[in-house]
């Protein structure tokens, strides 16, 4: 065997787990695809976000409540092992609402949750109250109020991914690069996969390839039912500080760049269009209007890894122990989980029962429902 | 509005093309960001008169003429208006005077130029240092001539051409670091085609062998550093084991030029890398179409060949995309007639010449300097990514914002690219480009939010 | 750092435009970026480090030359033809977005 782990997949997601796994002391080797590969870690928004989220799945809003709560204590460890900068606040975060029915439907949304268990840690703010939070801007006439989680934060992704990489080569893991995995072959007391030169043998193998998952899991039984979801964001150049906190498709960066997005669209390639682009800024203007005067800089478009339902799947292979594959949306928010949590266990060798409602049994339950 | 072409760049290869275009009676709209038409060379050359047409020679006088058929051809021209997104079908996204709007085109042609190539070095970033194109621009568009202890260091023949054109206006060139490779800038009064046109370059010349009697022509040198205070004063260089450090207060530098990429790279053509020169440029059929059908290029855009050769080339995508729409049966026996490939081989026929005489250039980086000028990311920094990613701009760009500022990459991204190359002991031609996403310029959020609703392309 | 050739004494500029409020002289056919580099304290400073920037390509590429123009921030200056009275202001780290 040349590792204990063999991790296929360095986005925001494999990383994670492999950063986990050596830091449990495990040597791990991430394997990652090609330049042009879709990876949603380096296109996502970089919210780490709690309200609204799994509003109608109590096991994942209490995870992403966990993985939110970890991430202070992450963030900070991270940062130390990987010597890097990351970007991170947990002011809090809202949601605009533009118009009555905006405000009622997310009210709703947040009783939802709440009904489920957790805290109250989500209010409707007036838009008087949220002018006294915004005093640097004025708002457009069309915002009510929002929706406001004091546990929300955000961060800067594409530095979370370089820190997460230099951390996993600190604690002696490797990250081949340009290593595109075709399949798995199972071989006695572990899997064998083909490498640039050569082979790589390990007892576990964690796939944690995005969309790209299914395609290794299935060949050997294990289902990993993803869609794809196309979002686009628009990235303006740096301004001044007016936005202190991030809000669900509207944030200011650290650097100052404001970000505007996403989309969400039934399109499986990356290609951005005009047409997003003004409805992203008709949006963006409508509740702050002077942000008309910034400039757009970039626009770029990501796929989202989507399970069918919405929810994380943390799935093992019961025909091959040792096999494991992890997809979700919203792996910026979940990565402390994955770090602290998830990895800790498949580091064990087995996910924890509390788990069960992210293994992907629950697709067949779903099926004969 | 709906044009059957649109033209993106009023220089040589844009104006021809359009000429050429209304010929055949097709509907063009030439879209150009500067007032006026001319391109890069041509800038002011219908304002330009007395002492400053006269410096600037007889090439740059050749451009009136063209710039009247241009005026006279019937192509709407659209000056002081950027092009900031194109999307297949073919949809341009434009704005002037802060307002944004959209034009269909059945067939686009990009004829946008080159750009200089961006030469980082230590103290690059400060103010008095620009490039050589920069300031021959501001002598063509104000009668700018640089004041001071005003130095050169490059290659290529614009330098000269430049210090010529200075002269001839009275004005003072301290000082010239010559990084051509040997026989050095003397050779090119030796040369044959389009450059020899020049009749003040003998001047030239004889400055070069002036400042080398005074020993201000300096060559084989290493280390340039730029050095000040909030702005430019002293140029620091190593010739053999000297130290040497002189007073300046303007550095011009030139390392040739590179084609306009980001429009081609935005949609996704197929691009080549030439390495005689260390670019990338769009694979251009015989009639300058692009892997995109419909989508075509010429002039320096499509690879650099000069003013002449850009101009034949828009001829010949001129038939090309009368011929893609289905309205000039006859493109090949035209071609043929007007002796167009004749004449741009011709034209061309000095390009290995000036390659060999001009590589690109080669010194190593140093950690502490800038290379991307709107993030502010250096080259130690770069690498230090570059040592744990994939051999790919991307994820350079991704982890330091190298390449995210305003300019979108124009300046660092073969910087980047061949840092990348470096530290993984790689080929140039195997390390990719940034990709490139929209807007190509940096459009309102307000102007783009008046476009209104659009249907999904 | 530059001087036009039409620039000669007892010969009156073709315009006057303001540099942060101060009166410069400006020539026909040069653009806002031409004139930054004659106006005494028009440096653009950097948005990351605040270093002091001038124009660098005029061909519009290296976005050296953002500057106020009439109020527009961010306006690449080398595109901008100079107009009588025309009112230029540095922009100083990241532009500001008014309330
Ligand atoms: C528009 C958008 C906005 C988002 N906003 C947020 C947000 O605000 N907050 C949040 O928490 N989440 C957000 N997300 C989700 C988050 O980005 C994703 O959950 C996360 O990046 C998924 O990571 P991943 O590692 O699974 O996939 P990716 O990041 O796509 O990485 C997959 C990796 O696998 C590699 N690979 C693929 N195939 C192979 C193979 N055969 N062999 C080897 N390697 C392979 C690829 O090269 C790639 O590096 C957003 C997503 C999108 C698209
Ligand atoms: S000076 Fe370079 S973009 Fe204007």
């Amino acid at each position: 065997m040349d590792c204990d782990v063999i991790v296929i997949g360095a986005g925001v997601v494999g990383a994670a787990l492999a950063y986990g796994l050596a830091r449990k002391g495990r040597s791990v080797v991430v394997l990652d695809g090609a330049d042009r590969d879709l990876r949603a870690a380096r296109a996502n928004f970089g919210l780490i976000w709690v309200q609204g989220k799994g509003s109608d799945a109590p096991a994942y809003s209490a995870l992403t409540r966990q993985s939110s709560d970890l991430w202070p204590g992450f963030l900070n460890e991270l940062s130390n092992i990987s010597t890097s900068r990351v970007d991170y606040a947990r002011p809090g975060g809202l949601v605009y609402c533009l118009s009555e029915m905006e405000y009622a439907n997310r009210h709703a949304v947040n009783e939802r949750t709440h009904n489920q268990g957790a805290q109250a840690d989500t209010e409707m703010v007036s838009r008087v109250q949220l002018e006294r939070m915004l005093p640097a801007v004025t708002l457009g006439p069309d915002v009510v109020g929002a929706s406001y989680c004091r546990l929300d934060g955000h961060v800067n992704p594409l530095q979370l991914l370089a820190a997460l990489h230099r951390a996993i080569a600190a604690l002696g893991g490797k990250i081949l690069f340009r290593n595109p995995i075709d399949r798995i072959m199972p071989v006695s007391g572990g899997f064998r996969v083909s490498v640039s030169d050569g082979t790589l043998q390990a007892p576990r193998v964690v796939v944690a390839a995005g969309l790209a998952t299914p395609g290794l899991t299935e060949p050997l039984g294990l289902a990993m039912p993803l869609k794809s979801e196309r979002g686009q964001i628009l990235v303006t150049e740096r301004v001044a500080p007016i936005l202190p906190f991030p809000a669900s498709g509207l944030r200011q960066s650290a650097d100052g760049t404001v970000m505007i997005g996403a989309t969400n669209e039934k399109i499986a390639d990356t290609a951005v269009t005009a047409a997003s682009a003004t409805k992203l800024a008709q949006r963006a203007t409508r509740i702050i209007p002077a942000l008309g005067s910034a400039r757009l800089v970039r626009q770029w478009a990501g796929l989202r890894v989507l399970p069918l339902d919405k929810t994380p799947i943390y799935a093992e292979s019961s025909d091959h122990p040792g096999l494991f594959a992890v997809a979700c949306h919203s792996g910026v928010t979940l990565a402390a989980a994955h770090t602290d949590v998830i990895a800790p266990a498949i580091a064990n060798g087995r996910l924890p029962d509390d788990l069960a409602p992210f293994s992907n049994g629950r697709f067949n339950v779903q099926k004969c429902a | 509005m709906t044009y059957d072409v649109v033209v993106i760049g009023a220089g040589p290869a844009g104006m021809s093309a359009a000429i050429q275009l209304r010929k055949a009676g097709i509907a063009v709209a030439a879209v150009d960001e500067q007032a006026a038409p001319g391109g890069q060379i041509w800038r002011g050359v219908e304002r330009n008169a007395g002492p400053v047409s006269a410096a600037l020679g007889a090439d740059y006088q050749k451009g009136a003429t063209l710039v009247e058929a241009f005026r006279d051809s019937g192509a709407e021209y659209l000056p002081a208006t950027q092009v900031w997104q194109i999307e297949e079908g073919w949809n341009l996204f434009l704005t002037s005077e802060g307002k944004a709007r959209r034009i269909k085109a059945r067939a686009v042609l990009l004829a946008n130029g080159a750009q200089e190539r961006p030469v980082p070095f230590p103290g690059w970033t400060l103010p008095g240092v620009m490039t050589v194109g920069a300031a021959q621009i501001l002598l063509k568009s104000g009668g700018m001539l640089p004041e001071g202890e005003v130095w050169i260091a490059g290659a290529g023949p614009l330098p000269l051409l430049y210090a010529t054109q200075v002269l001839g206006l009275e004005g003072r060139i301290a000082g010239f670091l010559d990084t051509s490779k040997r026989p050095g800038l003397a050779a090119l009064s030796s040369l044959p085609g389009a450059w020899r046109d020049i009749p003040g370059l003998l001047k030239g010349v004889r400055w070069l062998w002036d400042l080398k009697r005074s020993g201000r022509m300096v060559r084989g040198f290493s280390d340039l550093h730029a050095e000040g205070e909030g702005r430019l004063q002293h140029l620091q260089w190593r010739a053999g084991n000297e130290q040497r450090k002189v007073r300046a207060d303007v550095l011009l530098v030139h390392e040739g030029v590179v084609p306009r990429i980001h429009e081609t790279m935005a949609l996704g053509c197929v691009h080549d890398w030439n390495s005689d020169q260390n670019y990338f440029s769009a694979r251009l059929d015989q009639w300058g179409e692009t892997s995109r059908p419909g989508l075509f290029v010429a002039g320096d855009a499509g690879g650099i060949g000069g003013w002449l050769a850009a101009t034949l080339s828009g001829e010949i995508a001129a038939l090309g995309i009368a011929r893609y729409l289905g309205g000039s049966p006859d493109a090949d026996s035209l071609r043929r007639e007007a002796g167009l490939d004749e004449r741009l081989s011709r034209a061309r026929a000095l390009r290995p010449f000036l390659d060999a005489l001009y590589p690109p250039p080669a010194e190593h980086l140093a950690d502490e300097v800038v290379v991307c000028r709107c993030e502010e990311v250096t080259a130690g920094q770069i690498r230090a990514v570059a040592k744990v990613s994939a051999p790919d701009p991307n994820a350079v760009k991704a982890a330091t914002r190298c390449g995210m500022g305003p300019c979108q990459g124009r300046q660092c991204g073969y910087t980047v690219q061949a840092l990348v190359a470096e530290v993984h002991g790689l080929p140039l031609a195997d390390v990719s480009f940034f990709n490139i996403r929209p807007p190509l310029k940096p459009v309102t959020l307000g102007e783009i939010a008046a476009l209104g609703d659009l249907e999904e392309a | 750092m530059f001087k036009s050739v039409h620039d000669k004494p007892g010969k009156a500029s073709d315009m006057t435009v303001f540099v942060n409020g101060a009166e410069t002289a400006a020539w026909n056919g040069e653009t806002v970026a031409s004139v930054l580099l004659r106006a005494p304290g028009a440096e653009r400073r950097s948005t990351v480090s605040g270093e002091p920037r001038l124009p660098y390509c005029q061909m519009g590429v290296c976005f050296e030359c953002l500057v106020i123009v009439d109020g527009v921030a961010s306006t690449q200056g080398c595109l901008v033809p100079v107009a009588p009275g025309m009112r230029i202001e540095s922009q100083h780290g990241p532009r500001e977005i008014s309330k």
